[in-house]
């Protein structure tokens, strides 16, 4: 043994797991040298631009191209019709539907695309595009869900009226989608039968954008010499993209490359496959250059990954003590025009099903019915996995409905109702099992350092004065990290992922994932998890994703499941290749491989540590001769990673808002951020992660929404409209942990970066609904602007001196 | 094409003539001709501040600005930031203090940052996030930017000879 200075000196040259290692990838980005899809300029490359539809329901009488043809600088104008030979003018959809490509014979949702004006540059297209002369008969729309599955109701989807199944079990109205459910009605409905308490509440996840301040985009190259396509493509999931576009086009997957490149945000919204990078690439193909088709931003919050919509029933019984024993959810869900939602496939309401939160509900039942309207498709999880903010939102808001109704605190009631830890593994009533958690002592850290019961006596000082102040709490359970492949598959392929490592004599080390970032820090954070591993400098470590041609196949990063996945990935080939160095050793040292142990960066002799073997001595010697008696030079492994279940990352939160009872004003005068992500890679990346998805969670909470009008309009598709936050009025995040690390994780890692998107709102709601909880009030729908928070106060009439 | 204008500025410290049409934005000009892929494009409404330049001593948002304006202009981009091979004091800070996570509108929000402390070189944190208003950030939550710009603006303050 080294003496400890000596040894944490070397732990320190690693600069492995639990360090706040300052990003690899920044020095690109803050010189401005980011490769990002709208920087690629490749010799001869066309200009894309998109046709849209000026009407949410529409048919298609007739399209006259002429005009649009004669434009100075436009090469060809694609429509349906065109795509129609190629058999290119529908796709499947993520979601087990078809979509129109182009807009075959009618439009079914405002600005959807109708044809492709390819042209010399993005200039030309678009004079292109408003030459296209297009002869639309208006049809009547449905925007209301609710009003979807009415017996006269127009049908939206005429392709598939017939159809009694779209994957998803049967259907009873041509407008209907699929009814899923989990969990024993008869068990809930006995347990609300039987119950001292009940409570109910209608609550809407309003239909929201994840907004990455990139739009959607790609570079389609086809080859007609050699047959090969390249996409480069803002995709969080290139390899699924990949295996997609061959389905779709018959090219081999061999000669199909997807390159993901710098990808700037994604929150979602980068994960399906959309209609202008088919058109795209049905154009390279067709005309053989590159092609170019760059979303503009009203574009991609018309049009591309929209989330939730979800309108939601909330129930829950419980006894006179507040402890819950029954709970059923049902959402409506608005998924727009086709069903493009991003699910894996037996799960086509996604995790909903995670609905029974941190707490232990002996009898549960949920129903997800999803409808079609005359809306964008497209519904992705936006900052989230399948559907989790839509659960946890509905079951931290109906806790503290509960409490209302009971008159009992409301972190009390969250404590009378905890899975405790000496529970976990726990499997909820709803089937799944969380892995491990410690709610209590993660809530009681933050009521502590927020001194709750200081804040709930300053607010009954505020109330006896008519001011209003509001406490929100959130003790959340996420669930991330899709998933098992028993379980979880999207078009069939299993929801695994992998890791690929190189490592090179001089112990230089490259590794490749099937993962990809879009800020979230992969090269740094994969970077520490190998140097730990494998005792060589994360300095040395580079790491790549993305290019389909170079990283081995995985899902992709959505779900928070880089780290609980890819991560894991990356241990477990990093520990092949230990094996392997191990066995080196042996023979060199001339001992047996149990004489040996590791210690931060070598092998040495068990009481002689004396005689060692580092590991850059190992890279050196697996490019020899000297080797085992049958052992192969080289020391490269790859794993592809099937995790055992999913990972249940948790928090609590807390907020304190204060309400201008005159303007109807929030102001969120702090906010308390708990997580608990199990084992800790970089701290200061994650830290970065939540104060991200705290501000996503700030904007959902108190501006975002898609409004439409009755005809299917949109009413604020542009930034002038769509609430995203300034610096102005972002609050001051103040962040804490607790580590419980995951069991079954190689690392005991979790995820974490939707964590704070999926805990903040509901703790920004609960503490908005707090502001007005003694005048009787127990919810208002999200989002809690100005407006509709003083229609509230209004209504109490505490809006006048 | 007919009716192209020559236009002449300096970029970076470097004279340019580009030949645009009269409607061309210099967004466009600066990505696509001159080839400063830097400022990015976010909104073209002038409302995310990815495309922002610096422009004779005010930060312009090229996406709304025709190029035929920039007539005898002088511009700084986040290319001209690094001078000589060391990273401008803001650069090394965003990189220090984890101010950005995607990278998409750090340019423009390091070359807001830029004229911020040019005019204020001691601002304080209400100061600089009025400052950045006009500049979206999806991924950090701002909070570690105001960081950033607050230890670049005393690192700036130390070099100042006393």
């Amino acid at each position: 043994m080294g003496d400890m200075s000596e040894l944490q000196a070397r732990e320190d040259q690693l600069q492995g797991m639990g360090v706040s290692l300052l990003r690899k990838e920044d020095a690109r980005f803050i010189r401005g040298q980011g490769s990002y899809v709208d920087d690629i300029k490749l010799p001869g490359m066309l200009f894309g631009a998109l046709v849209r539809s000026p009407y949410a329901h529409a048919r298609i009488k007739g399209i006259d191209k002429s005009k649009a043809l004669a434009c100075p600088g436009v090469v060809a104008v694609l429509t349906a019709d065109d795509l129609k030979p190629v058999k290119l003018h529908w796709m499947p959809t993520l979601g087990g539907d078809v979509q129109a490509v182009l807009a075959d014979q009618k439009v079914c949702f405002q600005l959807q695309e109708v044809a492709m004006v390819l042209a010399s540059d993005r200039y030309a297209a678009a004079d292109g595009a408003a030459l296209v002369e297009v002869d639309y008969e208006e049809l009547p729309a449905i925007v209301d869900p609710k009003k979807s599955m009415a017996a006269d109701a127009p049908v939206i989807r005429e392709d598939i009226a017939e159809k009694k199944d779209v994957g998803h079990g049967p259907r009873t109205h041509p407008n209907h989608i699929f009814t899923w459910e989990a969990g024993n009605q008869a068990a809930a409905d006995a347990a609300f039968a039987g119950a001292a308490v009940t409570v109910r509440e209608e609550i809407l996840n309003p239909r929201v954008h994840p907004c990455p301040l990139e739009t959607c985009g790609c570079v389609a190259s086809f080859s007609k010499a050699t047959g090969n396509l390249t996409v480069y493509l803002t995709s969080q999931a290139p390899h699924i993209v990949r295996t997609v576009l061959a389905m779709l086009s018959g090219i081999p997957e061999s000669k199909i490359r997807v390159v993901g490149g710098d990808i700037g945000g994604g929150f979602g919204n980068k994960v399906p496959v959309y209609p202008g990078y088919v058109v795209a690439i049905v154009a390279s193909i067709v005309t053989g250059v590159p092609v170019k088709w760059i979303e503009s931003r009203i574009d991609n919050i018309s049009t591309t990954g929209f989330a939730r919509d979800y309108h939601g029933i909330g129930e829950l019984a419980a006894d006179a003590d507040g402890r819950i024993k029954g709970l059923r959810f049902t959402a409506l869900a608005d998924h727009g025009a086709f069903n493009s939602h991003v699910s894996a496939t037996k799960f086509p309401a996604g995790l909903f099903s995670i609905c029974t939160g941190s707490y232990a509900i002996p009898n549960a039942y949920c129903r997800v019915d999803a409808v079609y309207t005359n809306k964008a498709p497209g519904g992705v999880a936006y900052r989230c996995s399948l559907r989790v903010t839509e659960a946890v939102y509905l079951i931290e808001r109906m806790i503290d409905v509960l409490a209302q109704k009971l008159g009992i605190d409301k972190a009390e009631i969250r404590r009378r109702n905890f899975v405790q830890k000496e529970q976990f593994p726990y499997t909820t009533s709803l089937g799944w099992t969380l892995d491990s958690g410690d709610y209590v002592p993660a809530l009681e850290k933050v009521l502590k350092a927020v001194d709750y019961e200081g804040l709930r006596r300053e607010q009954a000082e505020k109330r006896a004065k008519g001011e209003l102040m509001g406490i929100g709490i959130a003790t959340f359970t996420e669930i991330v990290g899709a998933g098992p492949t028993k379980a979880c598959d999207i078009l069939g392929i299993g929801l695994f992922d992998s890791c690929e490592i190189r490592v090179h004599p001089t112990g230089g080390v490259i590794a490749r994932l099937g993962t990809m970032s879009q800020g979230q820090g992969h090269a740094t954070t994969y970077a520490q998890i190998i140097a730990t591993e494998l005792g060589l400098p994360a300095s040395d470590i580079v790491v790549e994703e993305g290019d389909t041609d170079k990283a081995p196949y995985g899902a992709g990063t959505w779900g928070s499941r880089s780290t609980p996945v890819a991560g894991a990935a990356a241990a477990k080939a990093a520990r092949k290749i230990k094996d392997k160095a191990r066995q080196i050793a042996a023979h060199l040292l001339e001992v047996g491989e149990g004489d040996l142990e590791w210690e931060v960066d070598r092998f040495t002799v068990k009481g002689n540590p004396g005689q060692a073997k580092t590991m850059k001595e190992l890279c050196m010697a697996a490019h020899t001769g000297n080797l085992p008696e049958g052992m192969e030079q080289g020391l490269n492994a790859v794993s592809y990673y099937d995790p055992p279940n999913l990972t249940y990352p948790f928090g609590a939160y807390v907020c304190v808002v204060d309400v201008d009872r005159f303007t109807g004003e929030v102001k969120v005068r702090r906010f308390y951020a708990l997580d608990d992500c199990g084992t800790r890679i970089n701290p200061m990346i994650i830290e970065g992660q939540i104060h991200g998805g705290l501000t996503e969670a700030f904007a959902v909470a108190l501006g975002q929404q898609i409004p439409f009008d009755e005809n299917g309009n949109h009413l604020g598709n542009s930034l002038m409209d769509y609430f995203l936050p300034t610096a102005v009025e972002t609050p001051r995040w103040e962040t804490d942990h607790t580590v419980t690390p995951s069991p079954h994780h190689p690392l005991g890692a979790k995820g974490v970066a939707e964590s704070p998107h999926v805990g903040g709102i509901p703790c920004i709601s609960n503490a908005v609904i707090d502001a007005f909880a003694h005048l009787g009030v127990t919810h208002m729908d999200m989002p809690h602007s100005a407006w509709r928070v003083w229609q509230q106060c209004h209504a109490l009439g505490i809006d006048r001196h | 094409m007919a009716n192209k204008h020559v236009v002449s500025f300096t970029l970076n410290g470097k004279e340019v003539d580009v030949a645009v049409e009269p409607r061309e934005l210099l967004i466009h000009t600066l990505r696509e001709r001159l080839l400063h892929t830097g400022p990015h494009i976010g909104c073209e409404t002038s409302h995310c501040g990815a495309c922002t330049v610096d422009l004779d001593g005010m930060s312009v948002k090229s996406c709304t600005m025709l190029t035929v304006q920039c007539e005898g202009a002088s511009m700084v981009t986040i290319e001209g930031l690094e001078q000589g091979g060391v990273l401008h004091a803001l650069q090394q800070a965003f990189h220090e203090h984890h101010g950005l996570q995607c990278g998409y509108c750090t340019p423009g929000m390091i070359t807001r940052a830029y004229r911020l402390l040019q005019e204020n070189p001691n601002p304080s944190e209400e100061e600089i996030r009025y400052w950045i208003s006009g500049n979206l950030c999806r991924c950090t939550g701002y909070q570690n930017i105001v960081k950033a710009v607050q230890a670049a603006a005393q690192k700036l303050a130390a070099a100042q000879p006393a």
